[in-house]
């Protein structure tokens, strides 16, 4: 893979070199609606209109948008409770954001759950995060199996912290996505914090992306604060995963400017810790290089704030004057009663008959050195046993084949640089 | 009396019209899988030594011969991983069906089944139909973790569909009913009654549905409750009971989730007394919910008290002479039965 150091970086990138303006603009666009929806619910918090707690997601609004900038209409997305700006960038009202956690009635869940727990399996392909950090991976790693399978050529991703790559089911859902080489790509936002617990006290490595080594995975570092290079380098394992690589895993790095929630004054926080990633807004590094590259003036800034307010007034609007939900929709919808309830149909994409009797195939689908192959057993009726050491000649050849592809990039303080960690290498 | 633990080991219980040679309740079970993945192409298995293997009990044997890498998968011992995936796979409208390589497993992922999948309906209408089966129960010295009657943690988990059925006719009409079925169902297959227990299954395509019992035994003097292979031997019981002139009344609930009571009620309005027995310990056991389920609404009925007899509040243990004192027999459902008829 070619890597070019002053790609990476906004501040060096030439501008339009690979995204329009368009594109630029986007991005902006979806950062600046990302915290103007949070700070509409910080007030509406303050006026005790929210019933739950609110979770922050200030600083980080580049990486959910970023990588979810990458993702095509068809693929599939798991949030955690801060990604509202991937959630937004998928097509999402703030509407729906404002009434989640407000328990309103209109919300996408009645009322019966809050914050950005909440899913939409029919038309923009969101699977509802849980509280329990991690179980979403094997979960995308399933659709993304499945999307595989009725070969529509999808992505499934989704995002995990610094603290939830301490689960259990963080190391199952990859290790299984691995072996599978599921098209799921992994977004670890490193924010450094896991409630009150600084990452240094969670997880003994300096660098999170070094777990990929583990399952044998690609794996990218990119500076969480810099959309452009945050997009890239998503959009890069997006195609990667697409075309048959297997999972990513792309550690953001990046800082939580706020306490675990609202309630949380995070005094936990060394001061300066604070003030040096003030420095780094990823939305003022970002409006300041657009403006420097003119792909951004005063006008077009105006007509887009204000497009932004209008959207974020009706939205709250709406939501406040929404009703709660009537008492008995709690008795309601533990179970789907049937086809009246949901028509389940799986859409095939490739031919069913390729699946099927007579046609199903016992040979491997996907690569994988000495397995399902027979080869190294000698035995041509043997050809599903995996128990057989490969020949030397094809591990040889499997390891050079799989071994320079993806050297794990890193960018951060500024410069991109490359790596020598062959994170490609044992991939399968 | 009788100290076996099953009665009908050799013949069908529910008096099936059927064809052919008579097959287990393992073949019941494979014959299911089969006939579903045939018929199907949504329908996938996944699960621990399900492919190659053909599975640790041999349910899946040959099936990836027949139907491909892609459609039975082999996974990693990852439990959350197996059910984490089969749920996403069931959101682009598959129907996986997840194997636990022994039931007792079913605690590594209990997190996913009763957090993310049991909850996904209700919360954000998402359903997910998948499931989830095993071999469970002891009797068979398989020791602390390989015996285990997990139903109860997840009957206690709305969202969730049990099933534990006792014969080959029911395991293969209820499982593929569990495949057909839009929530997630786990299906317990109770290991002791794989290979002891035979019957002649119908030609062609069936289902039974899931949420109904069935009575096993007509009597009127007291109704035995039971599922699973306790059934056999509540059977068993009331085969002795009859020759004391006591008839009893066996109800195979063959669901735990949702519960038939209205099966139940029935009949305890005829008898008037009920006992419910069951493999699973009897703290928290099924028994508590039906004696609560009487007393709700049926307690004018009621002649006696509502006795169980069920296995000790104790791990199962692994030298045969502790598990049978562990496990119910025919002997202690006869004496509690007899006591209970003197009501």
């Amino acid at each position: 893979m070619k890597t070019d150091p002053n790609k990476d970086h906004l501040g060096k990138d030439p501008a339009g070199k690979d995204l329009t303006r368009q594109q630029y603009l986007d991005l902006y666009y979806y950062m600046r609606l990302n915290r103007a929806v949070e700070d509409t619910m910080v007030k509406l918090f303050r006026q005790n209109k929210i019933v739950g707690g609110l979770y922050s997601s200030l600083g980080q609004e580049a990486i959910s948008v970023g990588t979810a900038y990458a993702l095509e209409k068809k693929d599939w997305l798991a949030p955690m409770i801060r990604n509202i700006g991937a959630l937004l960038v998928k097509g999402v009202p703030p509407r729906d954001i404002f009434t989640q956690h407000m328990a309103k009635y209109t919300s996408p869940t009645l009322g019966k759950d809050g914050t950005s727990h909440f899913g939409d399996l029919d038309n923009l392909h969101i699977v509802s995060p849980i509280s329990m950090l991690g179980d979403l991976i094997p979960v995308m790693t399933g659709v993304a199996m499945a999307g595989r399978y009725l070969g529509q050529k999808i992505v499934a991703m989704t995002w995990i912290g610094d603290g939830g790559s301490s689960t259990g089911v963080f190391h199952e859902g990859l290790n299984f996505a691995a072996v599978q080489k599921a098209p799921f790509v992994l977004i670890l936002e490193n924010n450094q914090w896991a409630y009150s617990t600084p990452v240094k006290r969670q997880v003994p490595i300096e660098n999170l992306a070094d777990r990929a080594k583990a399952y044998g995975i690609a794996s990218y570092i990119v500076d969480g604060n810099d959309v452009v290079a945050v997009y890239r380098t998503a959009k890069e394992a997006v195609d990667r995963a697409r075309a048959g690589d297997g999972p990513i895993l792309i550690e953001a790095k990046t800082m939580r400017m706020r306490g675990h929630a609202q309630h949380d004054p995070a005094e936990y926080v060394p001061k300066d810790m604070f003030e040096h990633w003030k420095q780094r807004d990823p939305i003022e590094q970002y409006e300041k290089f657009l403006l420097e590259k003119k792909l951004l003036n005063a006008a077009t800034k105006k007509e887009l704030e204000q497009k932004m307010e209008a959207l974020l007034n009706k939205d709250r609007d709406f939501a406040e004057a929404s009703p709660m939900p009537p008492p008995e929709l709690a008795e309601k919808g533990v179970y789907c009663t049937g086809d009246d309830c949901h028509k389940i149909a799986a859409q095939w994409e490739r031919d069913k008959s390729e699946v099927m009797p007579p046609k199903s195939n016992i040979a491997a689908v996907w690569k994988v050195a000495a397995f399902g192959t027979g080869k190294g057993s000698g035995g041509k009726n043997a050809p599903i046993h995996f128990g057989d050491t490969a020949a030397a000649e094809e591990q040889k050849d499997n390891a050079a084949e799989l071994s320079p592809k993806a050297p794990a990039k890193v960018v951060r303080n500024g410069a991109a640089k490359t790596t020598k960690v062959p994170a490609g290498k044992a991939r399968r | 009396m009788p100290e076996s633990r099953t009665s009908a080991a050799n013949g069908a219980v529910n008096g099936a019209q059927g064809h052919g040679e008579p097959v287990t309740f393992l073949e019941a079970i494979k014959q299911a899988i089969f006939e579903e993945m045939e018929r199907d192409p949504a329908v996938v298995l996944l699960g621990e030594d399900v492919g190659v293997y053909g599975g640790a009990f041999k349910t899946s044997e040959g099936l990836l011969e027949r139907f491909g890498w892609e459609r039975v998968i082999d996974t990693p011992i990852s439990e959350s991983a197996i059910i984490g995936a089969a749920c996403g796979m069931s959101y682009l409208g598959l129907r996986p069906i997840a194997e636990m390589q022994f039931i007792d497993f079913i605690a590594c992922c209990f997190n996913q089944l009763t957090n993310f999948v049991a909850k996904g309906h209700y919360l954000w209408n998402a359903p997910a139909p998948i499931v989830v089966r095993g071999p469970s129960g002891g009797g068979v010295h398989g020791g602390p973790f390989h015996s285990a009657n997990p139903e109860m943690y997840f009957v206690h988990t709305p969202g969730l569909k049990v099933v534990y059925p006792s014969t080959p006719y029911d395991a293969k009409g209820l499982l593929k009913a569990a495949i057909r079925d839009n929530n997630p169902v786990l299906f317990f297959e109770h290991k002791f009654l794989y290979r002891r227990i035979k019957e002649v299954l119908p030609a062609g395509d069936y289902t039974v549905p899931l949420g109904k019992a069935i009575v096993r035994r007509e009597g009127k003097h007291l109704t035995i409750v039971s599922y699973a292979a306790m059934m056999h031997t509540a059977l068993e019981a009331a085969e002795a009971l009859a020759k004391e002139g006591i008839e009893a009344e066996v109800i195979d609930l063959r669901t735990l989730l949702p519960l038939d009571e209205e099966t139940i009620l029935e009949s305890v309005k005829k008898t008037n007394r009920c006992l419910v027995v069951h493999e699973d310990t009897k703290t928290g056991g099924i028994a508590g919910e039906i004696a609560a389920i009487l007393c709700e609404k049926a307690f004018g009925y009621l002649d006696g008290p509502l006795m169980r007899v069920t296995a000790l509040d104790t791990p199962v243990p692994y030298a045969p002479p502790l598990e049978e004192h562990f496990l119910p027999n025919a002997k202690k459902i006869f004496a509690a039965a007899k006591e209970l008829a003197r009501y």
